[in-house]
């Protein structure tokens, strides 16, 4: 089951013919998910040739617009690596093509735009993960994205994060523990974005195959707060939260466009507190995530059935 | 990215947003030349910070003659000021707004922000002009009024002119506050800003209405498409290994400990920064390289954090994915041969490469403490710095 995405999901990359979306386009092949073709504007009809790790090549067929993609490929979801000036157009054309997956890995995309995109989406049915996110893995069936895949292991733990690489750490600590996960998503570090916290949450509680979740927040607007009521009143599955950037300074942007504190708003004290006053078991170190998460599904007797690893 | 008051009313003149007549002046000789030439009697001294607070810091003065901007002036350029904004070490002032004078009636306030939780760009609007808009959020939230902008339509004239009646314009001005809004609201769009904050905005004896302070901040992700605006950097306003960072495409934050950290992706630097913390030290920066950093920029980001004289150790945290953990270790040993490491080193890599990035640590010949986990690591190097 997992969420989003799984062995069966055909994508396609936009932008396929850059530099970064050729070197993930392979990584994903390299995994094993199912790549299907890609787009770059001027260069359809064009095929690139990618030699794998295992020395087979594969030939994916490039396109000029979504829709020809699609139409050829019955591609369901596609992954973007377009700059960011021409980012956000790339979403709302893969939306007008009625893609149901648009995972968006550019970071850098003037906030303004993203407004747009959002307002476009309205009433659509596409979901948007990202933009300025690590994108989207169910272990062992699909990769999109950019995370390293060889540090997934199949199972039942869903992650959900705003930050790449604490995603990485996070699953890192979940595979050493022997605990797989059923899907990870990154959602991104945009202060305008695709799919919330709640978004993913709420997918997770409806897929049977997961059964906890590690939420990893940051600083900067009320996301987590939202989701720790979210997860008060309707998840029935343990989660553990992470939020980062307690030493952060007020008024400076930490990275990631949406990791400000501003008008003394988005503390990480004060995502931290409403999470735990909602019943939510917080990480205190981000090196504590994994044994968190063991601590609290032994406490309820669950953990034997997440040790997927053997 | 911000910048200084009177580059903001500037900017913010070209959409026919109503601001007072003012020059800019770097001596106190050009301060009086532009008091001379605006001939208004009556001007004010403003100093020129990327920071608020100047008023109570003594920052803005009234001049009733040209003598008294004289005194002003030189008073006020050259001194260091210290707001709540600034921190404890203050801004030295090297810029004048030499703005004329004007019968202010009343005051109040006009904020236009992006609202995450929307999605959406929101115009403030209060009745409680010139006090900091978080102070009046948090003692009366029911003087602020909102309205949430839809980006396929932009602000409507009935928005502003909703806005305009709930803090009491006076009725014969209420037209011109709202073509004020709606004027604010298409430069905050066009420019690409991320906060256009007009407070105070005052009504005037002579029945304008008149943006009589400006801050403009600016997205940064957009500059690539607003060239004038990058023009208007200040980088006397900037932290020196700011700037040198941001020349390399690092993103780098100063802060005040004494434990230097160069990690890759931002949610893993805050983080770090957290653990230093848990700990008992206190990070000396944030520092992220990025995903596909090269040796050069590894290097690079090696040599600004050694050239702060506050940090006492060095904590490298890298989780790789993309990132190659024997790139980030041949950078810090490159860096290292070049500058002189003289200072305590902890290592903690995991990831893409692994074993290489640890042989090629191992084998430099350099004193490096290498951790297995990042809460290990943290605590090693707090223990170094002691």
């Amino acid at each position: 089951m997992a969420i989003l995405v799984n062995s069966d999901t055909k994508v396609i990359t936009q932008g396929i013919t850059g530099a970064t979306g050729l070197f993930h386009a392979k990584g994903a092949l390299d995994y094993g998910t199912q790549m299907v073709g890609g787009v770059t504007p001027g260069k359809g009809g064009t095929n690139v040739d990618i030699t794998l790790e295992n020395g087979s090549v594969v030939s994916l067929p490039v396109f000029n617009t979504v829709q020809q993609a699609v139409d050829a490929t019955g591609a369901t979801a596609t992954v973007i690596y377009v700059p960011p000036a021409f980012a956000a157009e790339a979403i709302i054309e893969a939306v007008d093509a009625g893609l149901e997956l648009v995972i968006c890995i550019t970071e850098g995309i003037p906030v303004l735009d993203m407004v747009k995109v959002k307002r476009y989406m309205e009433g659509k049915s596409s979901v948007l993960i990202g933009p300025n996110c690590p994108g989207v893995i169910t272990p062992a069936q699909c990769k999109i994205g950019i995370m390293p895949g060889y540090i997934h292991a199949p199972g039942h733990v869903g992650v959900v994060s705003r930050s790449g690489t604490l995603t990485y750490e996070a699953v890192h600590q979940l595979t050493t523990r022997g605990i797989g996960q059923s899907t990870a998503v990154g959602i991104g570090g945009d202060p305008v974005k695709g799919s919330e916290f709640i978004d993913i949450l709420s997918r997770f509680n409806d897929d049977p195959d997961t059964h906890a979740v590690i939420m990893i927040g940051e600083i900067g607007g009320t996301a987590e707060e939202e989701a720790a009521e979210w997860i008060k009143a309707n998840m029935t599955k343990p989660v553990v939260g992470f939020i980062g950037g307690a030493t952060a300074p007020p008024g400076k942007r930490m990275g990631h466009a949406g990791a400000i504190i501003s008008g003394g708003k988005g503390t990480a004290a004060e995502k931290i507190a409403t999470l735990e006053a909602c019943g939510i078991r917080v990480a205190p170190t981000p090196s504590e995530m994994g044994s968190t998460l063991v601590s609290l599904l032994e406490e309820k007797g669950l953990l034997e059935q997440v040790k997927t690893i053997k | 990215m911000n910048i200084h008051e009177y580059q903001g009313k500037a900017v913010l003149k070209q959409y026919g947003v109503v601001v007072p007549e003012g020059k800019v002046a770097f001596t106190v000789d050009e301060a009086v030349k532009a008091a001379e030439e605006l001939g208004t009697g009556v001007v004010v001294v403003k100093a020129q910070i990327h920071a608020g607070g100047r008023g109570k810091a003594g920052g803005v003065k009234v001049a009733k003659n040209l003598d008294e901007v004289r005194t002003y002036a030189s008073e006020i350029l050259g001194k260091t000021l210290v707001t709540h904004q600034t921190g404890p070490e203050g801004k030295e002032v090297k810029r004048l707004l030499i703005e004329q004078g004007c019968d202010i009636k009343k005051e109040y306030y006009i904020g236009v922000v992006l609202d995450r939780a929307t999605g959406r760009v929101t115009i403030m609007a209060s009745e409680e002009g010139g006090t900091e808009i978080e102070e009046v959020a948090a003692a009366t939230p029911e003087k602020i009024f909102k309205e949430v902008v839809d980006p396929a339509i932009g602000l409507q004239a009935y928005q502003a002119r909703k806005l305009a009646y709930a803090i009491n314009i006076p009725n014969e001005l209420i037209n011109k506050a709202a073509k004020f809004m709606l004027s604010l609201y298409t430069a905050f769009v066009e420019k690409d800003c991320s906060i256009a904050e007009i407070n105070p905005l005052v009504v005037t004896g002579d029945g304008q209405v008149m943006a009589l302070d400006a801050k403009l901040n600016f997205d940064s992700n957009a500059l690539f498409r607003h060239k004038d605006i990058l023009e208007l950097r200040d980088l006397d306003e900037e932290d020196p290994k700011e700037i040198e960072a941001s020349k390399f495409d690092l993103s780098y934050i100063a802060l005040d400990g004494n434990i230097g950290c160069m990690v890759n992706g931002a949610g893993l630097a805050m983080a770090t920064m957290d653990i230093i913390k848990y700990y008992g030290g206190e990070p000396a920066n944030f520092l992220d390289v990025g995903g596909g950093a090269t040796t050069e920029k590894v290097t690079e980001a090696f040599k600004i954090i050694l050239s702060d004289e506050k940090v006492k150790g060095i904590f490298v945290n890298i989780f790789g994915g993309i990132m190659r953990c024997d790139v980030i270790a041949n950078g810090v040993v490159e860096a290292a041969k070049q500058i002189g490491l003289d200072r305590p080193l902890v290592v903690r890599l995991e990831g893409t490469n692994v074993e290489l990035g640890k042989q090629i640590l191992n084998e430099s010949g350099l004193n490096i403490v290498a951790a297995d986990s990042m809460a290990d690591g943290a605590q090693k190097i707090v223990e170094l710095v002691k």
